[in-house]
């Protein structure tokens, strides 16, 4: 007999088991779901950004053809609570109700009126339009700076204000002081536009009720089966043992899918009501409106700094757009971004505050790097500025002052523990592979020649927090959950294995990797391992998948699993070897006694005689099943720099990205390919906000980009080919030692972008573009740019 | 209502159906092939796209009764045997897919160019897909897997 399982899967480009149901079309959307007497369900939503409901008629509606019922918010008031905010970050925040749909004002474009239920979706679309509602327009309430004014127009006329809450970090030396010893100070006003998420399937639920039991099945496109099980039974007082939720196959979700939608509370609702099952899908242009947005802040970012380049403080002002309700953990996005600004750099003051703003808009909430994004972008931007005044290389300039190698484990003025990290090689390998010097001869030459097409070269140095979280910092930050996450092993009696995760995967590959984390620890075939998730009935402990937390928490969590059912199975091989535990040795799957190889058994074999349990040491459980629950004790932080090179064609002022380089470590990879997808798409995104996304809103505060035909998603011609390597210094927070890579592409590339741009167009005397920096944009920066210089001259 | 017959994945369907009704919603929720999913509702995103007669076509853009007397190809019916197409397998190999719900669209879109152009360069990959998004990959694998199922030598 030879070793069962002989080449470590971890480490290893497995193409994905997933992919067989998806490349031939044999998937489970949640819209695909149909059963018996299925109704569809239809939201009229509001056409105004702000309103009272003076008179609202559903009963025209009920007359159309098909339609089986339709509600108002009042009708569905009773037994329907307030969609819930788990992240009340300070004390006193102002916390209104948010009903899931609208009793008698509306709040933003989007917000939900009143509800048809009809026979199949065209009746209940079309039934829609009898639905009669006079509305009173309330003026909208759209600027930040604006909002927080005296006088303002109020979102919730019943808190008296639009400021949500104030939340201020401090750490460090006093910012005012080292302000004070400075020899230079730069300020700079960024803005983060708004962007709406396309995930590429639509959000969408399917509500099946056991009538007679008082039971629910809740299908939904979501990211977050466990948490949102939680939160319908809250707000619909069902009780949490009768519901269960089960994600399907879902198709992205970026953070939109991190949450508790009103639709999801109605068509629970309506389903109760009615007794029957009910379905609701979202169209692309109704998720414009009602699928909560990302970003949306003004930053006032503030430095200081010696003549030599050496940071000394930092000071961050931000205003975040809560939009018009505080969704699943609205407040707390901006404040997951307050200990990121401080980046990987050395200082000794660090002043933060964020005020939170309503205004009559869509929420917002977390979305692709969730306020990490933000503020890399502030912090590497102004670096650049800093370079500038100071006469430096931007590379130089960062080299100065971030963390060494040597000096891991490292607290941050900002009071994170990065335990581990390797600035200088990440940067060096980019700068390598990039041809930086090169770049920059090329660059000087064409700045000399006065070509009118500029190269520009970014650079952007990044780190994050990854593996949300430690549940005790989760308590300080007054977020209402724990952070920890479950996997349990199931051995089969014919020697097969079930891993259950408590994650749940939208596309990032989780049924191949953690096969594969399980097939080396248990040492059987990576093709004999099945993965059970997105369930609560099959699947019933776990926090779900957001924040880059599946691998560094849920990975974990299987890893440490899989070893205790090791560790039992090692107990039955010692009873039947008649050995000592001590005396086995555990390769591949196999046990056998040290010194006498030939008495051996197979894990599959223990797994079949706990089964038949015939033969057990006394008083063993006939199992060698196991569950672990992990709590991380600190969070992982990858980190990495990515280069950008880009030609500005000052005539037309259209930017290419010429070449694109990144350098990532995100400690250990479990699949190397999976992680170069990851970082693939997340790169994508984060030039898509530097060059092309914007939620755009009209004075009234209509969403004039409400199409997916006025909001530009990039397509494959729109974004360049990508070079992507990696360093890997183990992550030491997890026994994988990996450190989670979903989020880094997009949190590292923004800036990196505009910095590029920025660099393009500075001989040229722009200091500044706004994101997107569109065609549009670059021309009339370039414009005011020569309108100054001649003002001056 | 208008009685159409469609021959879709090789099975031909005599139905009675809406004239409004959208090719896509036909074949989803009357004949129950899911495999095509919707992505938008503007004929921006391409993920809904089908072989029509020969034509590729974004089955959210033509009628049901349009397709009366034609014959549909979908994702489903790409695969003879058991034994995948070569675009299927390519994107398998190639990681060209994450969370899926582009690639029905994306395959169909890259067999039509392929079929015009059996050995296209990187750029004429971007732009025959253009008018099919995906949110996931930042299109590089898809790119390197469309090249790959063409039989081109494929940097990995
Ligand atoms: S669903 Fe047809 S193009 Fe988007
Ligand atoms: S793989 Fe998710 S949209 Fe393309």
């Amino acid at each position: 007999m030879t070793d069962q399982v002989v080449e470590p899967e971890v480490g290893r480009s497995r193409p994905r088991k997933e992919d067989a149901r998806l490349v031939t079309g044999q998937t489970n959307w949640t819209d695909n779901i149909n059963v018996n007497g299925l109704l569809h369900l239809a939201i009229l939503r509001s056409p105004m950004a702000h309103a009272r409901i003076d008179r609202i008629d559903v009963a025209p509606a009920r007359e159309r053809p098909g339609v089986v019922a339709a509600f108002t918010g009042q009708d569905l008031a009773e037994g329907l609570g307030s969609l819930p905010c788990a992240w009340p970050v300070t004390e006193d925040i102002v916390l209104p109700d948010h009903p899931p749909i609208a009793v008698d004002e509306v709040r933003y474009a989007g917000d939900p009126v009143a509800v048809v239920v009809a026979r199949d979706r065209y009746a209940a679309a079309d039934a829609l339009e009898a639905v009669e509602v006079d509305y009173t327009p309330l003026p909208p309430v759209l600027d930040l700076e604006a909002a927080l004014a005296e006088d303002a127009p109020l979102v919730h006329s019943d808190q008296g204000t639009n400021r949500c809450y104030v939340w201020p970090l401090a750490t460090g030396e006093s910012y005012a002081t080292v302000r004070e010893r400075a020899d230079v100070v730069l300020k700079r006003r960024y803005l983060q536009q708004r962007l709406i998420p396309n995930a590429m399937e639509p959000r969408a639920v399917v509500v099946t009720p056991l009538a007679a039991s008082g039971e629910y099945t809740v299908y939904s496109a979501t990211q977050i089966p466990h948490i949102l099980r939680i939160m319908l039974a809250v707000v619909t007082g069902i009780p949490e043992q009768k519901l269960r939720v089960i994600a399907p196959d879902v198709g992205g979700g970026f953070g939109s899918k991190l949450q508790v939608y009103g639709e999801e509370a109605l068509a629970l609702t309506v389903a109760r009501r009615l007794g029957r099952p009910v379905k609701w899908t979202e169209s692309r242009s109704e998720g414009y409106l009602a699928t909560h947005h990302g970003r949306g802040m003004i930053q006032d970012i503030e430095i200081a700094a010696t003549r030599e380049g050496r940071l000394l403080g930092l000071k961050v002002d931000l205003l975040a757009d809560m939009g018009a309700y505080l969704m699943l953990v609205t407040p707390g996005i901006p404040i997951l971004g307050a200990f990121m600004y401080p980046a990987i750099y050395k200082m000794d003051a660090y002043d933060f505050t964020c005020t939170g703003v309503f205004t009559t808009r869509t929420p917002t909430d977390a979305y692709r790097g969730a306020g990490r994004p933000e503020a890399t972008y502030a912090i590497e931007r102004i670096m650049d500025e800093l370079a500038v005044e100071l006469d430096l290389d931007p590379i130089e300039l960062r080299r100065l002052n971030w963390i060494r190698h040597e000096e891991f484990p490292y607290t941050s003025i900002a009071g994170l523990t990065y335990d581990s990290g390797n600035y200088e090689a990440a940067t060096d390998k980019a700068l390598a592979l990039f041809g930086y010097d090169k770049l920059r001869a090329e660059q000087a030459d064409r700045n000399r020649r006065g070509d009118s097409v500029r190269l520009g070269i970014g650079v952007s140095t990044y780190t994050e927090m990854c593996g949300l979280a430690p549940s005790r910092v989760l308590r300080d930050l007054r977020y209402a959950a724990g952070g920890w996450e479950a996997a349990s092993i199931r051995m089969l009696p014919t020697g097969k294995v079930e891993v259950v995760t408590g994650t749940s995967p939208h596309g990032q590959g989780h049924v191949t990797c953690w096969s594969q984390i399980a097939a080396d620890v248990l040492g059987v075939p990576f093709e004999d391992i099945e993965v059970v998730h997105g369930d609560t009935r099959a699947a019933p402990q776990g926090m779900d998948t957001y924040g880059s937390r599946s691998l560094v928490v849920g990975g974990a969590a299987v890893h440490h699993a899989a070893r205790k059912v090791v560790e039992k199975a090692r107990k039955v091989a010692a009873h039947l070897l008649e050995a000592s535990e001590h005396d086995l040795e555990f390769t591949h799957g196999v046990f056998s006694v040290k010194g006498s190889p030939e008495a051996r058994k197979t894990i599959q074999e223990v797994a079949f005689e706990t089964f038949s349990s015939h033969d057990l040491p006394d008083g063993m459980e006939p199992t060698i099943n196991a569950e672990h629950l992990v709590d991380p004790d600190n969070f992982s932080y990858p980190h990495g720099t990515h280069l950008c090179a880009v030609e500005v064609d000052t005539e037309t002022g259209r930017t290419t990205i010429r070449s694109y380089v990144c350098v990532d470590d995100v400690g250990s990879v479990i699949n190397p390919v999976i992680v170069e997808g990851q970082v693939h798409g997340g790169v994508a995104q984060g030039i898509a906000q530097a060059l092309y996304e914007e939620a755009v809103y009209d004075d009234e505060g209509n969403l004039v980009s409400g199409t997916m035909a006025d909001y530009f998603v990039p397509s494959a011609v729109d974004l360049p080919e990508f070079v992507t390597d990696r360093t890997e210094t183990p992550a030491t927070s997890n026994p994988l030692g990996s450190k989670g890579v979903g989020e880094s592409g997009t949190i590292a590339s923004t800036p990196a972008v505009v910095n590029a741009i920025v660099d393009a167009l500075r001989p040229l005397g722009v200091t500044e573009v706004r994101m997107p920096c569109t065609p549009q944009r670059v021309w009339e920066a370039l414009r005011s740019a020569r309108s100054s210089e001649e003002a001056s001259a | 209502m208008t009685r159409i017959s469609v021959k879709v994945d090789g099975t031909t369907y005599e139905d009675e159906v809406e004239p409004r009704l959208l090719l896509v919603h036909y074949l989803r929720d009357h004949l129950g092939l899911t495999g095509t999913p919707i992505g938008c509702d503007t004929s921006n995103c391409g993920a809904c796209t089908v072989d029509l007669d020969g034509e590729t076509v974004k089955s959210c853009s033509v009628l049901a009764v349009q397709a009366d007397g034609s014959e549909v190809t979908t994702i489903q019916g790409l695969a003879h045997d058991g034994e995948w197409h070569a675009l299927q397998k390519a994107f398998h190999e190639r990681h060209a897919l994450q969370c899926g719900y582009c690639t029905p669209g994306m395959i169909m879109a890259a067999r039509d160019l392929l079929r015009e152009n059996p050995a296209p360069g990187p750029q004429e990959v971007r732009e025959a897909l253009e008018g099919n998004l995906c949110r996931c990959t930042g299109y590089q694998n898809i790119v390197r897997a469309v090249l790959a199922a063409s039989g081109q030598e494929v940097s990995s």
